[in-house]
């Protein structure tokens, strides 16, 4: 399997003295939708700024489709996109103009730049603005703009680092549909997010990074397989001041509403069948968060636990 | 990235530049036409009546070229030096760092883009000199060689000022301290043998003397410098500078963390 991303070693501490990235060693594969996550501060950007050659690594490897970045730097450059968390392009320009002119500096011909810049536009929804100073955009459409722009050397590997931050939920939806096509026709994506169904959705493979380490390093079913525990409410037709579950941890909310904690070992057959001899009725069901969030939540506990010990 | 490509990059980092100065035409082009004209009007006519007289030449005459190079080593400087700051405050120097555009390639852009707007406003006030003085032209190798070697020479300081700049104070400091006193001392509006010997001395270190004496000297066959000096100057300070500037930009210093 041909390697995208290959990280090893890599340590980054600032002039400062915050040690950001403390030993991360990350592997990516040829075609994967790879997710990066980690809470604010964790490292992630930092991360993504060394790959990009934006951050300067204070020790490791970095390589991309096996370029190193040390000794190939450029030829590393032309395989990789990036859609960074801040807006950074230059809000006085055109769409057209931000488009063509990064082309350019991928050695793209401006006659096939344009082109691009055409396709791009119309398939994130741009075209009609391609005129438009940037600084006219709405925020959604910044983050459109910035996800063109990756595009316009036809990169193998794509990294966004929050591209869906801020953006409205049906607007969302159509960027992880264009995102899913972009990896189907084979490009390799790293996404970094904090909206855990986003990467549980979009993602085959996970990486946690906390405090500047790697706390998590597997495939998404793998690890959505070490949930041991989920919490589910359900809406009851019926008030209830008091109620039964047999086997089952939960708390009422309100009278309609009751918490059930349910373990991998059990099932749900049981919770309705209980609420059914109590003559109540289920209405409606869900789970209280994201199961992928319940996941973070409890890794990131852990290492905190386990730095403290260290500590 | 392989010549071609290289070769595209350098363009759309120039053609880039050259929307941006055109774009904002009122600020960038507009104001030094209408500072020389009032140069022209005031110095040139006004008091230069009065002055009679300079190095065998009216004083119109005299000062139209060191007032060209004026505007030429201001607007070189200040584009760069403006375009390369507002690029890294709104972070939009990121795409051109993460792109494989090599350093050398990143300082040519900018560079050219500050020798276009130079130039461009070089052009303009010499159409505007020709309404004060007819223009005459003694070498046009001279005159071309040195207004594009001058151009580069402050593109080039425009551009680590830049480097180094925190804030849009810090690219006003150096043109407001140094390079305007430098200008104006640079022989601009006199010959430095009306000066005491001493002071002649002295100006010989100011760089600004060579380019103006060597351009005046493409327009009117004078110069108060030799020649090969001249000249041996602008090629030093461009290698000086554009070393600096590659160097700085390899180590990102005020670019990268």
């Amino acid at each position: 399997m041909t390697v995208a991303l290959n990280i090893s070693g890599l340590k980054k501490t600032y002039k400062n003295g915050v040690e950001a990235v403390k030993s991360i060693d990350l592997k990516v594969n040829k075609g994967d939708f790879f997710a990066l996550l980690g809470p604010n501060g964790a490292g992630k950007s930092t991360t993504i700024g060394v790959i990009a050659s934006l951050v300067n690594k204070s020790q490791g490897k970095v390589e991309i489709f096996g370029h190193d970045i040390d000794t190939h730097l450029e030829l590393a450059k032309a395989e990789l996109g990036l859609v960074p968390q801040e807006f950074n392009f230059s809000m006085f320009e055109t769409l057209n103009n931000i488009l063509v002119t990064q082309a350019g500096y991928y050695g793209v011909p401006r006659a096939e730049a344009f082109k691009r810049a055409e396709k791009y536009l119309k398939q994130l929804e741009l075209f009609d603005k391609k005129d438009m100073a940037a600084r006219t955009l709405s925020g959604g459409m910044k983050r459109r703009l910035m996800i063109a722009r990756a595009l316009m050397h036809n990169p193998k590997l794509l990294i966004l680092d929050e591209p869906t931050a801020g953006v409205d939920i049906e607007l969302r939806r159509s960027m992880w549909q264009f995102l899913k096509e972009l990896n189907e026709q084979g490009v390799t994506i790293i996404l970094t997010t904090h909206y855990l169904e986003e990467a549980e959705m979009l993602c085959k493979n996970i990486a946690i990074i906390d405090k500047g380490v790697i706390v998590e390093d597997t495939s998404m079913k793998a690890l959505l397989a070490k949930l041991d525990k989920e919490t589910i409410i359900l809406d009851l037709k019926k008030p209830v001041n008091d109620v039964n579950m047999n086997g089952y941890d939960f708390k009422m909310t309100d009278d309609h509403t009751l918490e059930v904690d349910i373990m991998k070992s059990q099932g749900l057959n049981q919770i309705f069948e209980q609420l059914s001899a109590q003559n109540n009725t289920v209405l409606s069901m869900r789970n209280k968060s994201n199961r992928l969030e319940e996941l973070f939540i409890s890794l990131l506990d852990k290492n905190k636990v386990a730095q403290e010990g260290n500590a | 990235m392989d010549f071609s490509g290289n070769f595209i990059a350098l363009k759309s980092i120039w053609i880039k530049e050259c929307i941006r100065f055109l774009r904002i035409w009122v600020q960038t082009l507009v104001p030094p036409a209408i500072t020389m004209s009032l140069y022209f009007v005031i110095f040139g006519n006004l008091i230069g009546s009065r002055i009679g007289d300079m190095s065998g030449f009216s004083y119109m005459e005299f000062i139209v070229p060191g007032l060209i190079m004026m505007s030429v080593i201001t607007n070189s400087y200040s584009n760069v030096a403006s375009a390369f700051y507002s690029t890294k405050f709104q972070k939009s120097i990121e795409e051109l760092l993460v792109s494989p555009v090599p350093n050398y390639i990143i300082v040519l852009g900018y560079m050219g883009g500050g020798m276009t707007r130079g130039l461009f406003v070089g052009l303009i006030v010499t159409c505007v000199s020709m309404f004060f003085v007819d223009i005459q032209i003694h070498n046009l190798v001279v005159i071309v060689l040195t207004v594009f070697l001058t151009s580069a020479v402050f593109s080039l300081a425009g551009l680590i000022n830049a480097i180094f700049a925190n804030s849009f104070d810090d690219i006003s400091i150096i043109p407001t301290f140094i390079l305007t006193p430098l200008t104006y001392l640079g022989g601009v509006f006199y010959s430095i043998t009306l000066l005491p010997e001493f002071w002649q001395n002295v100006s010989q270190i100011n760089p600004i003397i060579y380019m103006v004496n060597a351009f005046r000297f493409g327009f009117l066959g004078y110069t108060d410098v030799n020649l090969t000096v001249a000249f041996t100057v602008l090629i030093t300070f461009i290698t000086v500078l554009f070393l600096t500037a590659l160097t700085l930009i390899k180590k990102g210093i005020g670019l990268r963390h």
